[in-house]
């Protein structure tokens, strides 16, 4: 028996963007990074929030081919099935959270078409959640960041250890966060946007002695 | 602090990220209601505490978020083996 012939029930899908009139508030709307771009503009950490941008928690069995190539078609890349690793097509970002569980990021405005047109198009047993609001994004770069993220994160940010492209989902200040590298100096922190303030407050004290600056573009 | 090697991650992570869920493998009586008081209450309350070997259930919960079994000597605090829920561990107490 395949799990193609499990009968999938009606999701309601919601689009949770209100109308285009009324303007999105990241959860860092208070800290105005915009005025404190315009303050300083040298030092050693750099960071940038990548506010509201849209996110789904895909789960599904890796294990059914069928489903996962279903999957694969929608959302128009090779969803990874190698531990911490994640896959990038155009703006679609896909990161392996546990062996069947992925986050994948999409710019805001897309995230419910691709809910919806996930919906239509994969019959199986999946779930597929949109968790655009709980979270936010912070880029973070630098010479110093990496002496930045050592004083926050229990993990080993050497590159041999820590390649571009990893996603590693651990405690960032004892809050949770998913840690992906882009590049050699710059790293992609997903963070909760009940702790966003807090952890705000946290990288502009522990980048003090190296200086930080706030880009806004 | 213990360095907590994740079967589903494959790699170590420091223990920070992990939480420990109690003594592994307890079987849930498939008929509760026919249960003695006695069977059930040492189903629901009564553990080991053993001096050595102790098989534990693990959960990765910073990380992938799932549950794991480890073998770990109670007395030195060495993990002796990892192993997924629904294996058999190979290291066992004499």
């Amino acid at each position: 028996m395949s799990d193609t012939a499990v009968e999938t029930p009606n999701v309601m899908v919601m689009n949770q963007l209100p109308s285009s009139e009324i303007v999105g508030e990241s959860p860092l709307h208070h800290a105005d990074l915009a005025s404190a771009a315009a303050t300083k503009n040298e030092g050693g950490v750099h960071l940038r929030e990548n506010a509201l941008q849209g996110f789904l928690t895909l789960r599904l069995n890796p294990e059914n081919k069928d489903l996962l190539a279903s999957a694969n078609a929608v959302l128009g890349l090779e969803l990874p099935t190698k531990p911490l690793s994640s896959v990038t097509e155009g703006a679609t970002t896909a990161r392996w959270m546990s062996p069947d569980e992925w986050l994948i990021s999409v710019p805001g405005e897309a995230a419910f078409d691709l809910e919806t047109a996930f919906q239509e198009k994969v019959d199986g047993h999946f779930s597929l959640v949109n968790s655009s609001g709980g979270v936010t994004t912070l880029v973070v770069s630098g010479e110093h960041v990496v002496e930045m993220l050592k004083k926050s994160v229990p993990y080993d940010f050497h590159i041999s250890e820590f390649p571009a492209g990893k996603v590693v989902s651990t405690l960032f200040a004892k809050s949770s966060a998913v840690i992906r590298r882009l590049d050699e100096q710059a790293f992609e922190l997903i963070i909760r946007r009940s702790f966003a303030d807090y952890i705000w407050l946290w990288i502009q004290d522990a980048s003090r002695e190296y200086g930080l600056v706030i880009k806004n573009d | 602090m213990l360095h907590i090697y994740c079967p589903h991650c494959c790699e170590y992570r420091e223990e920070e990220e992990f939480h420990a869920k109690g003594q592994a493998h307890i079987v849930r009586p498939l008929d509760p209601d026919a249960c003695t008081d006695q069977e059930w209450g040492e189903f629901m309350y009564f553990r080991k505490n053993p001096r050595g070997i102790h098989h534990e259930l693990w959960v990765h919960a910073a990380g992938c978020r799932k549950f794991f079994n480890v073998t770990r000597n109670t007395q030195t605090y060495e993990i002796k083996e990892v192993y997924k829920v629904g294996e058999k561990p190979t290291i066992v107490a004499e």
